[in-house]
C-alpha cells in the first residue's frame, strides 16, 4: 500500500526517521567504516562491531534504496515488512550494540594515505579508517532515450511513491520488468486510470508478484515492447513505442512515465581507487575486497546481477568478516 | 478531534525534541475553513505539548493582516518558525508537515533552537556572500521519503543569510500552485521563480543555482 496517498485525516501518518545528526568522531582511527547506509552498510558495521571492530556507519540517509520501496516481501523472517519498518529494525539492532551511527553526511572525498583511507565530508571534516566498506547502492537508472531529460519532472518520474499523487485519474506508463517496476505498477493502479507496463523483453519479477498484478483490472502489459523515443508539449504526452516482434512502430499516448529499470552502481568517487567493470560497477573477489587490499564492497555498488536486500545484507557481513581476518593476518 | 500523533510516534518526538537548546515560537496562520488548517494547529499544539521550549501563537490571516503581511503569508495553512528572539530567520511551512515531511519540521525546530552543528569553510563563505534576495520553494508531498531533506537544506540555508527566504510547499494542499510551477515531481526546488532543481540535492547544487540568481 502505498503510504499518505490520500491526504486526509482518516489516513494521516507519521514516517518518523532517525534525526540525521551530522556528528562524527574525527579523532578515532577506525578499524571498519561502512560508507553507506543501506543493507549492505548497515550489515557490514553489525557484523565488524560483533567481532569487536571499531566501527561506524557514515552515510546521508539511512535506508538506502530501501526508502524507495513500499514494502519487502523477500526478506527471510517477514512475509511481508514495510519497507520503512524493515530500516528501522536493521537500525534499532546497530543502536543495540551501540554502533555509531554519522547520518546527514554525504562523503565528497576518499583517498589512501599512509595506510590508511580517508574519508573527506561535504562540510571539510575527515574520517580515518583500516578498512573500508564502499556501500554507495544505486542510483536509478535512465531510459537513455530521446526526450527523457526535456520531460523529467514533467511528467517523467523515478520515484512511484514520491510522484504517484500527481497522475491521480490519469493514464501512466511503468518503465520496466523486474520486481520494483510490477509493485509500482500495483500501487499506482490504486490511483491512476489505467497503467500500462512497457518492457522491452520478458518480465522478470517473482511469479508471486505477477500474480498479483494480473489480479488488476486497470493494468495492462506491453511486453517485448521498446520505447524509443519521449513526447509532448511542455509536459510529456506520449512515447514512441516499436513492437519487437513485428517491428510495427506507434504513439502510445499516456499523462505519465514512471522509469523502473533498475540502478546504476554509485561508484564515481572511487574510480581512481578501484577496478570497475565496463558497466561501472566495482569488481570485488570472493571476499568481497575490491582490487585495492582492505578496500571491500558490497550491494548493488559492485558487479551484481541479482539486487535483493538480503543478497546486499549477506555481501556487508561477508565484507566485515573478511575484513577482520584481513587485519589479524597483517597484524594491524 | 483525536490526538493525531499515535502514542508511538508521540514518545519519540519527546526524545528527539530534548536536543532542543533554545525556546522557540511557532506562528501558525488559519482562515478556519480550508482543508486542513484544523489538523495543521492541531499538529502543531500537539508538538509543543512534548516540550517546554516550544511557543504557538494562532493568527486569523483575514483580521490579523499586518502580521501576515510581515511574514509573506500568501495561502493557508502556513507557518513560520521564529528563534528565541522572536526574529524571522525566513523558514516557513505552507501544508500540514505529515507523512514523511514530519522529518524536516522537527529538524526545523531543533535547528531554531540552536541544535546544529555550525557550516565551516567553503560551504559557510559562500552562503555569507549571498547579497542578494532569495526566495526559495521546495514542493514536497507526503509519501516523498526524499523530500525532507530538500526541506531542511533550504530552511538551512535560510537560517544562514537573512536575504535568503525558504519554504515547504504541500503539493496536493496547493494544486493550483503546484500546476503552475508544473510540479509533477518531488522535490522540487524553485529559485526565485527561475531557476529548478528536481531531488534532494545537496547545498552545493543549491548555492550553484543560486548564485546564478
Amino acid at each position: 500500500m502505498m503510504r499518505g496517498y490520500e491526504n486526509g485525516v482518516k489516513t494521516m501518518f507519521f514516517s518518523l526517521e532517525t534525526p540525521k545528526t551530522k556528528e562524527v568522531d574525527e579523532q578515532t582511527v577506525y578499524d571498519f567504516l561502512s560508507l553507506g547506509g543501506g543493507p549492505a552498510g548497515l550489515n557490514g558495521a553489525l557484523y565488524a562491531k560483533r567481532k569487536g571492530l571499531k566501527t561506524a556507519v557514515v552515510t546521508y540517509d539511512l535506508g538506502g534504496q530501501l526508502k524507495n520501496t513500499t514494502s519487502i516481501d523477500n526478506y527471510l523472517g517477514f512475509e511481508s515488512i514495510d519497507a520503512l519498518e524493515l530500516i528501522d529494525r536493521f537500525v534499532n539492532h546497530l543502536k543495540s550494540l551501540e554502533v555509531p551511527l554519522f547520518t546527514g553526511l554525504r562523503i565528497t572525498g576518499f583517498e589512501k594515505k599512509d595506510d590508511l583511507f580517508h574519508v573527506t565530508l561535504e562540510d571539510g571534516r575527515v574520517l580515518k579508517t583500516k578498512t573500508a566498506l564502499i556501500a554507495f547502492g544505486g542510483s536509478p537508472r535512465k531510459l537513455s532515450v530521446p526526450g527523457e531529460d526535456t520531460f523529467s519532472g514533467k511528467g517523467v518520474s523515478y520515484c512511484a511513491t514520491c510522484d504517484g499523487p500527481f497522475f491521480k485519474g490519469k493514464n501512466v506508463v511503468i518503465a520496466g520488468g523486474g520486481n520494483s517496476a510490477v509493485e509500482a505498477a500495483i500501487d499506482l493502479s490504486k490511483v491512476a486510470k489505467n497503467v500500462t507496463i512497457i518492457h522491452r523483453s520478458q518480465f522478470r519479477a517473482d511469479q508471486t508478484t505477477l500474480n498479483q498484478l494480473y489480479k488488476l483490472s486497470n493494468v495492462h502489459v506491453l511486453l517485448e515492447t521498446q520505447i524509443l523515443e519521449l513526447q509532448g508539449n511542455k509536459t510529456l504526452t506520449g512515447l514512441k513505442i516499436r513492437d519487437k516482434k513485428s517491428g510495427k512502430e506507434s504513439l502510445f499516448p499516456t499523462d505519465g512515465l514512471f522509469v523502473e529499470i533498475g540502478s546504476v552502481a554509485n561508484t564515481q568517487l572511487f574510480a581512481a581507487w578501484v577496478k570497475l567493470n565496463e558497466r561501472g560497477e566495482i569488481i570485488v573477489d570472493d571476499h568481497q575486497q575490491t582490487s585495492l587490499e582492505g578496500l571491500y564492497a558490497a550491494g548493488d555498488v559492485t558487479e551484481q546481477v541479482h539486487r535483493q536486500v538480503i543478497i546486499s545484507a549477506a555481501e556487508g557481513a561477508k565484507a566485515a568478516l573478511y575484513a577482520n581476518n584481513w587485519m589479524n593476518q597483517k597484524g594491524i | 478531534m483525536p490526538n493525531l500523533l499515535p502514542q508511538e510516534v508521540t514518545e519519540k518526538i519527546k526524545e528527539i525534541l530534548r536536543e532542543m537548546v533554545n525556546p522557540i515560537t511557532l506562528v501558525f496562520f488559519t482562515d478556519g475553513k480550508s482543508p486542513t488548517v484544523k489538523e495543521t494547529e492541531q499538529l502543531l499544539r500537539e508538538t509543543a505539548q512534548l516540550s517546554s521550549k516550544i511557543n504557538v501563537l494562532v493568527r486569523d490571516v483575514n483580521k490579523d493582516v499586518e502580521e501576515a503581511k510581515k511574514y509573506a503569508i500568501q495561502r493557508v495553512p502556513s507557518f513560520v518558525i521564529l528563534d528565541q528572539n522572536l526574529a524571522y530567520k525566513g523558514v516557513k511551512f505552507n501544508g500540514i508537515p505529515a507523512g514523511h515531511e514530519i522529518n524536516s519540521y522537527l529538524s526545523a525546530l531543533l535547528e531554531m533552537s540552536g541544535a546544529s552543528s555550525p557550516l565551516e569553510g567553503d560551504l559557510a563563505k559562500r552562503i555569507q556572500a549571498i547579497k542578494k534576495p532569495i526566495d526559495i520553494k521546495v514542493f514536497v508531498t507526503l509519501s516523498c521519503p526524499h523530500c525532507p531533506g530538500a526541506v531542511q537544506t533550504a530552511h538551512r540555508l535560510a537560517m544562514e543569510n537573512g536575504n535568503i527566504k525558504a519554504e515547504m510547499i504541500e503539493a496536493q494542499s496547493f494544486p493550483e500552485l503546484s500546476r503552475k510551477y508544473h510540479v509533477s515531481s518531488v522535490p522540487k526546488i524553485v529559485i526565485n521563480d527561475q531557476f529548478e532543481l528536481l531531488g534532494n540535492q545537496p547545498i552545493e547544487a543549491f548555492l550553484s543555482e543560486i548564485e546564478k540568481a
